[in-house]
């Protein structure tokens, strides 16, 4: 079984990020580490790959940022990483992203599973997973918690999926797109051998020439970029002899807000 | 000319923030002088259409053919493709829940057109569908507009007032077909099991959080702990007998931090912040919470917040409007005891 991850690099959680004069979003010389939600779908990557015997592939869409993403993967244990890069279509659009990200899965042709992770942690849209599966026409099964089972032999998938209400258990024919929830896994840190090896990985990189696609036109477009009102919070730490006045005091506080 | 807004239900009943996206369509129809419809699938369609009328759409396309009663992408993505072909509406909104994210995705790519996900605010500019989403865990606010016909879009729940009920309104109620959905790439679902108690984060407008102070519970040791870590099961304990009487006294949902997540205190379901819920409630009450970074990804956007905590240098005191700065196991039971004297 063939299993293709598809990650990114993303500013560290704990930067400053911010628009600076020109209007530009910056992290100043913060850097980069591999999308936090997709430690989970690499880790289950790698532990799928290897319960069914097959292999995996792990590609970024986009600049050699990316390169980061792509060998913190290596490092993990994904053999092979690849990079699909065309400077002249704006890849934030997802209609042209999904229309690279199916051309790369198709290239690569005997793909059986793509699994994501939930979200990219700066944008967060949310939406490359299901559009790539409509793109493949494949099953898309999203907020995964537990594979329970794949099985390349008969092409059936069953899993447990996190929604709102409650969990639920889906299953349906491969190939399919899955994304997967933190909590699924115990995600690995890389080992020094993995470690010298992503060191040591050259990643070659398709464009959209390379793919045989032809792109479709943009549909959305960022116009602008600000930063967000100031917050000005004026904390009143509230002053009392016991911890009932305390409360008491409180709690008429928040019943003067309004929001009780 | 129409705009589309997709009414999620479950079991029979509306998801009420779905009202909320109604009256983000509503201003954006105004605006751009379309009729709004209301799209509405599943058990009891019809009349959550007539309800849909009384907050503030025009007319309502409802179908409750069996292959819509239970929520399935595939064919509730093949009649909302339909339906946007036929009708070519100008934008279909829905609130950004888990559902309504992969349906707008998926349509949105059927109809080759743009999405926009996880608006906050929402106009007409130069004739083009405008929204402002936040990215960067809300470090940054970035605005996007879409060229193509129809703009699929997702608004943030509590971020749009929903209009007020109005039971005089009326709408034109339209039966539409299902579209029978590809078999190859339809899933197969067993029933959603519904966890006990459980309250939606991201719709709460009170949250009670505790964090890995919740540990520090000074209730002695049962003699056996049946193989359960100490600092889990005192944690696990407090969480059931401190905050969870206070978040019911407020009628509040429970949220927590990762910390207390991934120590095993509480499901990941309950998790706020960067890599778990982001929520904007009326009040945030956190509880032996520090406040880093990427717990404030999550609950920044909160009307006010409260919060408790032993260390009055905790960074949570900065983005608190009220702090109390104690043991929460002391100060929580008091403020349970005080809001039940008041609302009583
Ligand atoms: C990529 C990434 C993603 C992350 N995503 C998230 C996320 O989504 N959500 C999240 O929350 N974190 C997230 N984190 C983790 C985050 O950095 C913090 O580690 C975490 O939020 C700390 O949780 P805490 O405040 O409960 O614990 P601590 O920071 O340990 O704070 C515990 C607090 O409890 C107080 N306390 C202790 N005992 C008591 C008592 N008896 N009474 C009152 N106060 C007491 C202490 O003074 C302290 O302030 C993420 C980190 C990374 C790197
Ligand atoms: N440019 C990209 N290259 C590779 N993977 C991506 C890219 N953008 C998003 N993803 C992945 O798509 C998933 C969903 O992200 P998003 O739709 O951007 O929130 C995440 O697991 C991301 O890592």
């Amino acid at each position: 079984m063939h299993i293709v991850t598809f990650t990114r690099s993303t500013p560290d959680t704990a930067a400053k990020v911010w628009v600076d004069d020109n209007g530009d979003v910056t992290w100043g010389d913060v850097a980069t580490v591999v999308n936090p939600w997709d430690e989970y779908s690499l880790e289950e990557t790698i532990a799928q790959a290897k319960n069914t015997g097959g292999t995996a592939t792990v590609v970024a869409i986009g600049s050699e940022l990316n390169n980061d993403a792509l060998k913190h993967s290596i490092a993990m244990g994904i053999p092979i990483a690849l990079r699909v890069d065309e400077p002249a279509v704006d890849i934030n659009d997802s209609l042209v992203w999904t229309a690279l990200a199916a051309g790369a899965v198709k290239k690569l042709g005997d793909v059986d599973l793509v699994i994501f992770g939930k979200e990219s942690v700066d944008v967060a849209t949310d939406q490359h997973t299901y559009q790539l599966a409509r793109r493949l026409g494949w099953m898309m099964l999203s907020y995964v918690s537990k594979i329970i089972d794949v099985d390349p032999a008969s092409g059936v998938i069953k899993v447990e999926r996190m929604l709102e209400q409650g969990k639920q258990v889906l299953s349906g024919k491969l190939p399919a797109v899955i994304s997967v929830m933190k909590g699924i896994n115990e995600p690995r840190y890389p080992n020094f051998l993995g470690i010298r090896k992503a060191a040591k990985a050259q990643i070659p990189v398709w464009t959209a020439q390379d793919l045989a696609i032809d792109l479709p036109a943009a549909a959305t477009r960022a116009v602008a970029y600000r930063n967000p009102p100031e917050r000005e919070v004026k904390t009143e730490i509230i002053a009392g002899d016991t911890e009932e006045d305390r409360a008491r005091l409180l709690v008429e506080r928040l019943f003067a807000e309004k929001v009780l | 000319m129409t705009g589309f807004v997709w009414i999620e239900s479950f079991e029979g009943r509306a998801v009420s923030a779905s009202w909320e996206a109604l009256a983000a369509g509503r201003t954006l129809a105004d605006e751009l002088g379309v009729k709004l419809a209301a799209v509405v699938y599943g058990e009891n369609a019809r009349e959550i259409g007539r309800e849909a009328a009384n907050y503030g759409a025009d007319m309502a396309f409802y179908c409750d053919d069996n292959a819509v009663a239970e929520y399935q992408l595939e064919a509730y993505a093949a009649l909302l493709t339909r339906l946007v072909k036929t009708h070519k509406p100008t934008f279909v909104i829905a609130v950004a829940s888990n559902r309504a994210r992969e349906l707008m995705a998926s349509c949105a790519l059927d109809c080759e057109s743009g999405l926009i996900s996880d608006a906050i605010e929402l106009r007409v500019d130069e004739g083009q569908i405008t929204a402002a989403r936040p990215a960067y865990a809300g470090k940054v606010l970035m605005e996007m507009s879409s060229c193509s016909p129809t703009t699929f879009v997702t608004v943030r729940a509590r971020a749009f007032q929903p209009l007020p009920k109005d039971e005089r309104r009326s709408a034109e109620i339209v039966a539409v077909e299902s579209v029978a959905a590809d078999d190859e790439i339809s899933y197969v679902a067993e029933g959603i099991r519904a966890e006990l108690g459980k309250v939606n984060l991201a719709d709460a407008a009170i949250i009670v959080s505790g964090g890995r102070g919740m540990a520090n519970n000074p209730k002695a040791l049962p003699a056996d702990l049946g193989g359960e870590d100490a600092n889990v099961w005192k944690a696990k304990e407090g969480f059931a007998n401190t905050l969870q009487p206070l978040a019911e006294a407020l009628g509040a949902a429970v949220g927590a931090s990762r910390a207390a997540v991934d120590a095993g205190y509480i499901p990941y379901e309950h998790q706020v912040g960067q890599t778990g819920k982001v929520v904007n409630p009326d009040l945030y009450i956190a509880c032996g919470i520090s406040g880093a970074i990427q717990h404030q990804a999550g609950m920044r956007g909160s009307k006010i917040i409260v919060a408790v905590n032993k260390d009055p240098e905790a960074p949570i005191f900065k983005l608190a409007r009220y702090g109390i700065v104690g043991d929460l196991y002391e100060v929580v039971p008091a403020l349970t005891k005080a809001l039940r004297a008041k609302l009583s």
